[in-house]
């Protein structure tokens, strides 16, 4: 890994540096599929960097973190560069100071790897509009986490206002598992489903998305309740005339399924680590249709005192 | 293992069908809803799948695999760890059953032991406590012979009490991992109990491993064997070559992009060389190899199924039967050198140095008879007798202690018809090529001409490489993986077709009558690139083997 830092620099003098440290590491082609910018405060840069590098392993990145210092120091740009063995991609921490907070876009655009798709990821606070931030509206994709917000129920039920084609949510790819294992148990006839209930920890932007979705998409009544968490923790179906299909998780790690007239099933079912569920957003770069309904159908829950 | 000792497998179209099978009908169209999606269908089957819900993976319904050879190197080495990664990735169905089945004796304990290690040794994906717990709750062995009927009367009654405890719904997959003279005796002890009929609403399939057969002839007798218990559709043949990652890629290469289709014939080609490179000697699998050679082991499935689909038209969809006719066809038009003699190189490698250390030659080695003409190195110039094709050569080559192991095709273009620069200046401009490397290093190579920077106009040839996904290897499945969760769900565009396994034997077939007839293969000494032959093949057209 080679690191450069560059203090009181442009983004012209960042992109030759780039370009320098590629020619002198001896690969000088670009293998990168796409920009990731990340939008986040110093406190939380390590922790977003260290996900945007493994998931940089499946797809190579350019990956820049924006990170806004005083707003009122002198206007300054500060770049560390890590070019390395260790990762694909290519690394820029840039931390803006002064007026400059306020103009990331006009150093994030000279940046962006040419023709390839560009995805902002705010790992903690989001803008309100993300697809209208400055930078938002340099991406196709534009990834937020509702758990981050101070209360992450009202955050993910108000997505639907300011959502644009392009725009997820963290909240909404934890449920990937639990949605991909309750998917596979209607695989197989059940039955039709009256009524439902998701349990999840207090506070847990997932549970009301997940009874959204399943309200969505079986078109019945979906409740959610309050359980000690952690995460997730049971979504109950029941079925009409034959009881109901539960899968429950008590320890984050395996949950049980059990469906009416057969024998209990244990499966993994893992919460994920950050890394993972950034390279899964990676993975496909369409407007994700599916999430805008279930957040349409969540706000529409809230707005009728559903929730 | 080198590649070529993968076993092989049958392979079988999923859907049609017994008459009344309404729920598995529509278990599989809700299973393949993310793949194919006719949206309407599918939310009527399930309601929570939805064609444009793309994160939703393809999970196999509840099933038990039942392997045959756990013992064998294959299950340690590829299959088992492949099972675990399935489910390290949720890709298999809660209450999914792992039985094996061998001559051991084993309770349940033992087998999930030797499960454990394989995974613990071979898995792709990280160890997980949790999917272990889910995987090895579904773990059972079966011990017996495989001509004891006993046994297979346990298997069966082991079966049904799974489908109770489990709720696996009578959805059997039998992996025969196993050498193919044990096929007939598995086959009529699964027609026996019963195990291979289907009851309604549940299915049956069995997976077999190369090699299917070593003639026309005896791959006939082998099919009359499986297809007489299970039905074609059932019957699931591995060729693990077409799990690989950039195997699929040639497909997505060739019919997503306009930059190729163009140039893609006699137009622009002047000829293709389709390589599969081993530095390894016959090994373990002397037993095995020897009678048997490297145009049976490897030009017969995996480079003839590289030619099929880097010489297909566009097929009209990528489902099964599409994908196989396009390959069919082309397999029908593949014609034979006119002269075997010249058309044809074969070797056996003798003593040298591979790779900085001496190893023995074939004849030496243990278990080989010292006067055995079985080839380890065999090349072959093919021609596609179609319109696109006409007097393009495609030479294929495979072979054993070669100089390092490499896998690609490399279809090499014309020369420009003029070239408006001084025979000095482009004295080493080559020919262009693109090349799809196979493994190890998986990706694409293009290779052009370009002026060497410098006052001078010299232009010479440079490379252009591409590598993504599968440089990574934590994040791309193995073979085996893709492979066995298609065999779980029922999806067969990646497993050859019997009639595919026939003209591959039908092409093959009149070279190795004409070796047999005609002494022995020409020594070449171990880690160089084969018999001097094999370059005069390529010399004789005015053409030259890619030096790997």
């Amino acid at each position: 890994m080679t690191t450069f830092n560059l203090t009181e620099t442009t983004a012209s003098k960042i992109s030759s540096t780039l370009t320098r440290l590629r020619h002198q590491m001896g690969a000088p082609a670009v293998g990168m599929v796409l920009t990731l910018v990340t939008v986040v405060d110093e406190a939380g840069q390590y922790d977003a960097l260290r996900a945007a590098t493994d998931a940089a392993r499946e797809h190579p990145s350019r990956i820049l973190v924006v990170i806004k210092r005083d707003a009122a120091e002198p206007d300054r740009l500060d770049a560390e560069i890590r070019v390395g063995e260790s990762s694909p991609g290519e690394v820029v921490l840039l931390r803006l100071y002064g007026e400059l907070t306020g103009h990331a876009d006009s150093v994030i655009m000279p940046l962006l790897l040419t023709d390839t798709p560009v995805v902002a990821w705010w790992p903690g606070e989001c803008p309100e509009i993300p697809a209208k931030d400055p930078i938002g509206a340099l991406a196709g994709r534009r990834i937020t986490d509702a758990r981050s917000a101070r209360d992450g129920v009202a955050a993910i039920t108000g997505r639907a206002s300011s959502y644009l084609p392009g725009d997820t949510d963290f909240a909404w790819t934890r449920l990937t598992p639990w949605r991909s294992l309750l998917a596979a148990a209607f695989d197989q006839p059940v039955g039709k489903v009256v009524r439902g209930v998701v349990e999840g920890a207090a506070g847990n932007p997932s549970a009301p998305l997940l009874a959204a979705w399943l309200c969505e998409r079986f078109d019945v009544p979906m409740e959610v309740a309050e359980s000690g968490g952690p995460g997730l923790t049971r979504v109950r179906l029941e079925v009409e005339g034959s009881g109901e299909l539960v899968v429950s998780r008590g320890d984050a790690r395996l949950a049980t399924l059990s469906r009416p007239g057969q024998p209990d099933r244990r499966v993994a079912l893992a919460r994920r680590p950050t890394s993972e569920l950034l390279a899964e957003e990676l993975r496909r770069l369409d407007p994700d249709e599916v999430y805008a309904t279930a957040i349409r159908r969540l706000a529409a829950m809230a707005e009728q005192g559903r929730l | 293992m080198s590649e070529t000792d993968a076993p092989q497998v049958e392979e079988t179209e999923q859907a049609a069908a017994t008459p009344g099978v309404h729920a598995e009908t529509a278990v599989l169209a809700a299973a393949q809803a993310a793949t194919t999606a006719t949206t309407a269908t599918t939310v009527e089957a399930n309601p929570l799948r939805d064609p444009r819900d793309k994160r939703l993976p393809r999970v196999a319904g509840p099933c038990v695999l039942v392997l045959f050879g756990v013992t064998g190197d294959l299950a340690k080495r590829k299959l088992l760890p492949a099972i675990y990664d399935l489910g390290n990735r949720g890709l298999l169905p809660p209450g999914f059953s792992l039985v094996g089945f061998a001559r051991r004796d084993w309770a349940h304990e033992d087998f999930a032991q030797v499960t454990y290690e394989a995974v613990k040794e071979h898995a792709r994906t990280p160890f997980r406590e949790e999917v272990w717990k889910q995987l090895s709750e579904g773990i059972h062995f079966c011990p017996g012979e495989f001509n004891d009927d006993g046994a297979f009367d346990v298997l069966s009654m082991m079966l049904k009490e799974i489908d109770e405890t489990r709720g696996t719904g009578g959805n059997y997959a039998f992996y025969l991992a196993v050498p193919p003279k044990f096929f007939p005796t598995v086959i009529e002890q699964l027609k026996r109990t019963g195990l291979a009929q289907a009851p309604d609403g549940s299915w049956r399939r069995v997976v077999i491993e190369k090699p299917f057969g070593h003639d026309l002839q005896s791959a006939r007798e082998l099919n009359e064997v499986t297809s007489a218990v299970f039905p074609e559709k059932s019957v699931f043949r591995i060729d693990h070559y077409l799990g690989k990652e950039t195997v699929q890629n040639i497909l997505a290469l060739r019919f997503a992009n306009t930059l190729y289709e163009p140039i893609w014939n006699r137009g622009y080609v002047d000829h293709v060389q389709i390589t599969m490179a081993e530095d390894i000697g016959v090994g373990g699998r002397a037993g095995y190899y020897d009678g048997i050679g490297a145009a049976r082991d490897v030009i017969q499935n995996h480079l003839l199924q590289l030619l099929a689909l880097v010489a297909m038209e566009d097929p009209t969809s990528f489902d099964a039967d599409s994908l196989r006719r396009e390959k069919e066809k082309v397999l029908r038009a593949v014609k034979l050198p006119t002269d075997l003699a010249t058309g044809t190189a074969r070797g056996q490698y003798a003593r040298g140095w591979q790779g900085g250390e001496p190893v023995v030659g074939y004849l030496e080695e243990q278990g080989i008879s010292p006067d055995s003409a079985t080839e380890t190195y065999a090349a072959v110039r093919l021609e596609v007798a179609n319109r696109r094709w006409a007097g393009v050569p495609f030479y294929l080559r495979t072979g054993k202690r070669l100089s390092r192991r490499m896998t690609e095709v490399a279809i090499v273009f014309q020369r420009a018809p003029h070239l408006p620069f001084s025979k000095d200046d482009t004295e080493i401009l080559g020919q262009n090529a693109l090349v799809i490397r196979v493994q190890p290093d998986e990706g694409i190579t293009v290779r052009f001409g370009s002026k060497v920077p410098g006052s001078a106009m010299e232009v010479r040839d440079v490379n252009m490489d591409f590598a993504y996904g599968e440089s990574f290897m934590e994040s791309s499945p193995e073979a085996y993986e893709r492979l066995l969760l298609d065999v779980l769900i029922g999806d067969p565009p990646l497993f050859p077709h019997q009639r595919e396994v026939e003209l591959s034997w039908m092409i093959l077939d009149p070279i190795e009558e004409f070796w047999a007839d005609h002494g022995k293969p020409e020594e070449y000494p171990s880690g160089t690139w084969g018999p001097a032959s094999a370059d005069a093949m390529l010399a004789r057209d005015g053409r030259a083997w890619r030096r790997l």
